[in-house]
């Protein structure tokens, strides 16, 4: 099946810039005519998981495999690793610092969102060495 | 209600003009993002306290026409900018969380979720 890919590197220094590939995915999926629903669960699946890889683990690569009935996506990057992946995915839990608090994220919903928006969802993860989310969502014509 | 009658509502000052006339049925107010992010459900319009390019980055993730900026806060010309590109109204209102939440429910917006 053919795919579409698209690459993005994903600065850590700058808090202000994440979101922007989400963003421009986003703008891709709708030029491409996907439906309203599945470039929603994409965009705030992938805007999560961008906003975890600049708090956590300063950046990394994202990249977006666009077939007709599905969308493919790989966040890594080089963080810290997550040393309980179970305690990480549970409501409410946040390592987030303060100042992310106060920028408005950190709530410890990032993960929990990212699996309730996308239809399939896996972490590879390793401390010290850093982290591999990888991210299905479906698209129903 | 159209985000015009969102204006008058709160007496609000327009600092970025998206679509004007774009039908809003729902509203969701919040200053954390990651909240607004977990419960959508079709919202129309954000209201926050919240000033960073995170706001705008999510409204445009959740493809919301409006962000009210409550407490009388200005948001920088970054937030502008990032709005202005996306095609997001910005209106600031005098009114604190509580009071302009109320005044829009009590014009006829609904949460959107049944809790």
């Amino acid at each position: 099946m053919s795919s579409i890919h698209l690459h993005y590197d994903v600065s850590g220094e700058d808090f202000t810039r994440a979101g922007e590939a989400s963003g421009s995915v986003k703008k891709r999926l709708k030029a491409l005519g996907y439906n309203t629903d599945a470039i929603r669960r994409v965009a705030i699946a992938m805007y999560e998981a961008e906003i975890n890889m600049v708090i956590h683990a300063d950046g990394g690569f994202v990249d977006v495999d666009v077939y007709p009935d599905h969308v493919d996506i790989l966040l890594s990057d080089h963080g810290p690793g997550i040393p309980d992946v179970e305690k990480a995915m549970t409501e409410g839990f946040s390592t987030a610092p303060d100042n992310v608090r106060s920028l408005g994220f950190g709530a410890g919903m990032g993960l929990p969102n990212i699996k309730k928006y996308t239809d399939e969802m896996r972490i590879e993860t390793k401390i010290g060495v850093g982290t591999d989310l990888y991210l299905t969502v479906r698209v129903n014509q | 209600m159209i985000v015009k009658d969102i204006i008058d509502i709160l007496d609000g000052e327009i600092i970025c003009e998206g679509d004007l006339n774009q039908e809003i049925k729902t509203a969701c107010g919040s200053d954390m993002m990651s909240d607004v992010l977990a419960f959508v459900k079709d919202q129309s319009v954000l209201l926050t306290g919240l000033m960073n390019p995170q706001v705008v980055r999510t409204a445009e993730m959740m493809d919301m026409a409006c962000i009210v900026f409550v407490r009388g806060k200005m948001p920088d010309q970054s937030i502008i900018d990032l709005a202005e590109s996306r095609d997001i109204t910005l209106i600031k209102t005098r009114y604190r969380m509580f009071t302009a939440c109320g005044k829009l429910y009590a014009g006829g917006l609904s949460g959107g979720t049944a809790v």
